[in-house]
């Protein structure tokens, strides 16, 4: 060294040039080492974060559109008097205005109407554009620019669309609308378009009187929006306003109505967040594995790390920073990867992923950066939790015995009985517990823990079938079974990785069958009919007339038809409607008409109508068998009476069914929903649908359909409702196989010496492929089985907790005996080749070198 | 016997390093020899060659009469699973399985079980001092303890040949010298062929014939 060297600072000084060195030798130099392994687990962080991001995304989204669309429809309104279905009398509309403390109100006729030719529907909403001045005073103004040329709110036949409405209806102003009232055709005028802020969703304004008469809600109001004077007292104008509501109309504020939307979706939500959860767990215990086994691989190495002067606690913290390193790469990944997934789900299908709770609802996506960092910090510790367990081992290898010749790592596996035993015992408790504000939360935590505690008792499991397994027979089984003995605590990672990831499968895979089978079993009994004519698909502007119904049921061949009228209530105190089904039913013959689960021995009172509850109804209203509550119908309230209780999977909110002719004496409302037709026999259907067409002459749309066609659309819905469920659960497996060859191949370098020396004792290449198969089976199998048994606990607690809580409906269990003993066989075989795989190094001429202490 | 006539390994083609060139040895049963060398001449190759792990380039590598250099890399495998024994410097004992199962290996390749087979393994561990050990795990064994039971596995099938690479590299100078007398006493006692690699001029001097491996070739030291 010159003097000139000498006397120039050092940037980093040696003794940090000394520290760098060795966390790299303990932190970054494992992960180069084995880049294909890093990757994998870097990916299934990525992997977790990036659905559970997405999944975030989406429904915040979601939510924040739903309230956005139902506050715009509010405008300045500081109450909304509102009812569904056939709505309320306008003779209210003037009560409610002169109430003290209203400022202004402003009545509104809303209505879904269906779009004849464009299979689609649309919410039309008629305003008194003098009134709404008041409380949407943008809205009108924009508007009322072009009364003077005769094309406004005012004009004959003009309507007004959103943007959103324009841009799907592909309409511009000029344009023709037609929509559908009953089974005729309504046309209208594309008077403009309204400013981008007015509505969010697709809607059609117009005038009130307009919408009044041609829509032919004359007479009818669904909603009149009140603003309060500045100095009001709320609660009190509240009250006044209650004093004057008949039966069935509420009173709500703009953010209850919001909250109300919000809430319809909150299962579904939830259910979607939970699935997120899944992959993240399924990605940090993938980094558990991997670390885990990393630790047993690199024994000696950080034997000789201790040896040198890395202390316990450098140790571990060179450990903890390896997993901190690798989640935060995953969470970074992830985070980017679930924007662009959530963007592109959005884009495609929507808020509710074509679940159909968001119709209409066109969201844009917009990350705050505090959401970005939220799930880094997310994954980032998920990765860090699951490296701690390998940490601490990693920590503990004795230096003395790791460096001696022929050392192995510890043989025995811990048994976690206890643990086990406590997780179970916690799952159970869970398991008792209702729901928390309709999320099954207690129903997942049952779940967690079922899982957790299966994960501690594989151990136990390991070592008692290993126990089992036949020491003698050929050389290479003979090895493999020591070899799977001794190391049992390396052998339970694998196997936890198959379990968890082929029990979730087992459990969705039985979850989604009995669905299924359930779901199919149903529309057989409500589908009892040969041919169903329908006006519309929820849009209550399209319904089957006096006039429909008379031709249907005199034509040729009709041997009995049975008219439909489905109807939106609302029950005192309540926010949600309650549908009314109306057909003719009568107790005698409930059973047949809808799948009756259970039903009242007593007779029933004499001034009750007989009604029949939906598990719905019964889960959020109490509506069990014999009980009596008022029912609001047309203008009075009559006492009903729960007959049975029957399984709808239609209605998450809740129905009754009831005798149509009933339900018209009390409403005057003949009009039908649907008709359900039994023809002779001998009928040609093609034949019969011609005379239907001929004999109606309407220019509407309606819908004709056997009840095959029917069943056959609804369960293609219901299979890419689950499209998403079928993608993990692959996820999963893919993970579980990557399990056991993580940790084949990691075994294999560990013990490539051994390899190396059975090579020169003469076993063949085939034979070392076949005793790492062997091996792989092995895990395989008990992952297989012990998956199968908790798989099957899980899909129960699915099933009857998860379901019936966050959806009301129950479900028979059927499970897919074939294609879960098919998955299994394949499942062991995959594990087996994976195996061999995964372990081909030792059938390969570098393990020959291995022996070679200096190689 | 084991018959090697004038091989030659080259690595890397046609223009690669020739690593061995014209090697030739004979080693008769019962005969015990010792080939020593620096590091990186070739003595790994030449071992390799022997096993039937690798084959020469040019000549021949009779075992028993049979060319090793002509057989398919199974009838190979067979033939070191038959006539061929091992010791290693690292003794690469199978860790799970008793002593008394490791020694037995070689004779469960060879499909060998049943009470003589038992009998042979007992045998082999009194020879080796071990018989009081036999269920014991190899790490409970001390590293002179672990190279003995190497040793009997070597022998447990009556090799035509024994192969021994550095035996001696992880012991201290008294095991190594008790490792390499059992060494002899085993080969000699079977009749066997006999080949010790080394560095060690003491564990050399306990062999019939020194060979020297350099660039030049093999030739007889002693």
């Amino acid at each position: 060294m010159t003097a000139a060297t000498a006397a120039r600072p050092r940037l980093i000084s040696s003794a940090w040039r000394a520290r760098f060195a060795l966390l790299d030798a303990a932190t970054w130099g494992p992960l180069r080492q084995a880049p294909g392994r890093t990757l994998v687990a870097v990916l299934a962080i990525a992997l977790g974060v990036a659905l559970g991001f997405s999944v975030y995304l989406i429904n915040r989204v979601a939510a924040d559109e739903v309230q956005g669309a139902s506050r715009s429809l509010f405008g300045l309104a500081d109450y909304a008097v509102q009812a569904p279905g056939q709505g309320f009398d306008e003779a209210l509309f003037p009560k409610l205005a002169e109430i003290p403390g209203v400022a202004a109100a402003s009545p509104v006729v809303e209505l879904q109407v269906r779009l004849p030719g464009r299979e689609r529907n649309l919410k039309l909403i008629g305003i008194d554009p003098f009134r709404a001045m008041q409380l949407q005073p943008a809205l009108v103004t924009a508007t009322a620019a072009e009364n003077r040329k005769g094309q406004g709110l005012l004009a004959e036949n003009s309507i007004w669309l959103s943007p959103a409405a324009a841009q799907s209806l592909e309409l511009d102003v000029g344009d023709d609308l037609d929509v559908q009232v009953a089974l005729d055709r309504v046309r209208f005028r594309v008077a403009g378009v309204l400013p981008p802020g007015a509505y969010r969703q697709p809607v059609g304004l117009l005038d009130i009187g307009e919408a009044q008469w041609r829509l032919r809600r004359l007479g009818r109001l669904d909603r009149v929006d009140l603003r309060l004077e500045p100095q009001a007292d709320r609660a009190a104008v509240r009250e006044a306003i209650q004093k004057v509501l008949p039966p069935g109309v509420q009173v709500v504020t703009p953010g209850e109505a919001s909250d109300d939307a919000v809430r319809l979706t909150r299962a579904y939500r939830s259910n979607l967040t939970a699935l997120a959860l899944v992959a993240l767990f399924t990605g940090a215990f993938l980094v558990y594995a991997t670390q885990s086994l990393a630790v047993a691989r690199r024994r000696r190495e950080i034997a000789l790390l201790h040896a040198m002067g890395m202390t316990v606690r450098e140790q571990l913290a060179a450990s903890l920073l390896s997993g901190t390193f690798v989640g935060s790469l995953g969470a970074a990944v992830g985070i980017f990867l679930g924007a662009l997934v959530a963007r592109a789900g959005l884009a495609a299908f929507g808020a509710d992923l074509g679940a159909g709770y968001f119709r209409g609802v066109a969201p844009e996506l917009d990350v705050q950066i505090v959401e970005y960092l939220a799930f880094f910090v997310l994954g980032t510790g998920a990765a860090l939790i699951a490296t701690y367990g390998p940490a601490r081992e990693a920590a503990s290898v004795p230096a003395a015995a790791a460096l001696k010749a022929g050392d192995e790592a510890p043989v025995a596996a811990r048994r976690h009985g206890r643990i086990a035993a406590l997780f179970f015992g916690a799952g159970l408790v869970a398991l008792a517990l209702p729901s928390i504000d309709g999320v099954a939360l207690p129903g997942y935590v049952s779940i967690a823990c079922l899982l957790l505690g299966a994960v501690f008792l594989t151990p136990s499991l390991a070592g008692t079938v290993f126990g089992w397994l036949d020491p003698s027979g050929p050389a290479w089984r003979q090895i493999a079974v020591a070899q799977l003995r001794g190391t049992a605590r390396r052998a339970t990672v694998s196997i936890a990785a198959v379990l968890v990831s082929f029990s979730l499968m087992v459990a969705m895979a039985i979850m989604v069958f009995s669905f299924r089978m359930s779901l199919e079993a149903w529309m057989q009994r409500i589908l009892p009919a040969d041919l169903y004519v329908r006006a519309g698909v929820a849009a209550p502007g399209a319904y089957l007339d006096e006039e429909a119904q008379r031709v249907i049921a005199g034509l040729p061949g009709v041997v009995r038809v049975d008219f439909v009228r489905f109807e939106d209530i609302l029950l005192p105190g309540e926010r949600m409607p309650l549908t009314v089904i109306a057909r003719p039913i009568d107790e005698a013959s409930a059973g047949q008409v809808i799948p009756v689960r259970r039903s009242d021995d007593e007779p029933a009172p004499a001034d009750a109508l007989p009604v029949w509850a939906s598990e719905a109804a019964l889960d959020l209203r109490g509506f069990d068998v014999g009980h009596v509550f008022d029912l609001p119908l047309g203008n009075q309230v009559v006492k009903a009476s729960v007959r049975g209780v029957w399984r709808d999977y239609e209605r998450p909110g809740g129905s009754i069914v009831m005798d149509r002719d009933t339900f018209v004496e009390l409403t005057g409302e003949r009009s039908a929903t649907t008709s359900a037709i039994w023809l002779r026999e001998g009928t040609e259907l093609d034949e019969f649908g011609e005379r239907l067409r001929e004999g109606l002459q309407r220019s509407g749309d309606y819908d004709v359909a056997v009840p095959g066609v029917i069943r056959q659309k609804s369960l293609a819905l219901f299979d890419r409702t689950f499209a998403v469920t079928y993608l993990l659960e692959a996820v999963a497996v893919l993970i579980g196989l990557f399990g056991i060859s993580a940790s084949t191949s990691s075994q294999v370098l560990a013990r490539r010496g051994e390899f190396g020396m059975l090579r020169h004792l003469g076993v063949t290449r085939r034979e070392v492929g076949r005793m790492l198969a062997f091996e792989g089976a092995a895990l395989g199998t008990i992952g297989v089985v012990a998956g199968l048994l908790v798989g099957g606990a899980i899909s129960l607690i699915l099933i009857f907790v998860v379901n019936r809580q966050s959806f009301h409906w129950t479900m028979d269990v059927h499970v897919p005996w074939f294609g879960l003993a098919v998955l299994s066989v394949v499942l062991v075989a995959a594990a087996a080749g994976t195996a061999a795989f995964s372990g081909r190094r030792a059938m390969g001429d570098d393990v020959v070198r291995a022996v070679k202490e200096d190689w | 016997m084991l018959d090697i006539r004038q091989i030659s390994k080259s690595y890397g083609g046609p223009a690669g390093r020739k690593v061995l060139d014209g090697i030739s040895l004979t080693v008769m049963p019962g005969e015990y020899v010792a080939i020593v060398g620096e590091s990186g001449v070739g003595k790994s190759t030449l071992l390799n060659l022997i096993a039937g792990l690798d084959v020469p380039d040019h000549g021949e590598l009779l075992l028993e009469g049979r060319d090793l250099a002509r057989l398919d890399e199974n009838a190979r495998t067979l033939v070191r699973r038959t006539r061929m024994g091992f010791v290693f410097q690292a003794f690469h004992l199978l860790p799970h399985l008793s002593i008394a199962r490791n020694v037995a290996l070689p004779l469960a390749l060879n499909a060998q079980a049943g009470p003589a087979a038992e009998q042979r393994v007992f045998d082999l561990l009194e020879a080796v001092g071990l018989a009081h050990r036999a269920q014991s795990l190899p790490r409970e064994l001390s590293g002179g303890e672990m190279q003995r039971v190497a040793v009997a596995r070597a022998l447990a099938h009556r090799p035509a040949l024994v192969l021994a690479d550095e035996p001696t590299g992880n012991l201290d100078p008294d095991n190594a010298a008790a490792i390499l007398e059992v060494l002899r006493a085993q080969i000699k006692r079977d009749n066997a062929a006999g080949i010790l690699v080394t560095h060690s001029a003491a564990a050399a001097a306990t062999t019939d014939r020194v060979y020297e491996l350099t660039r030049a070739g093999l030739t007889l030291r002693s």
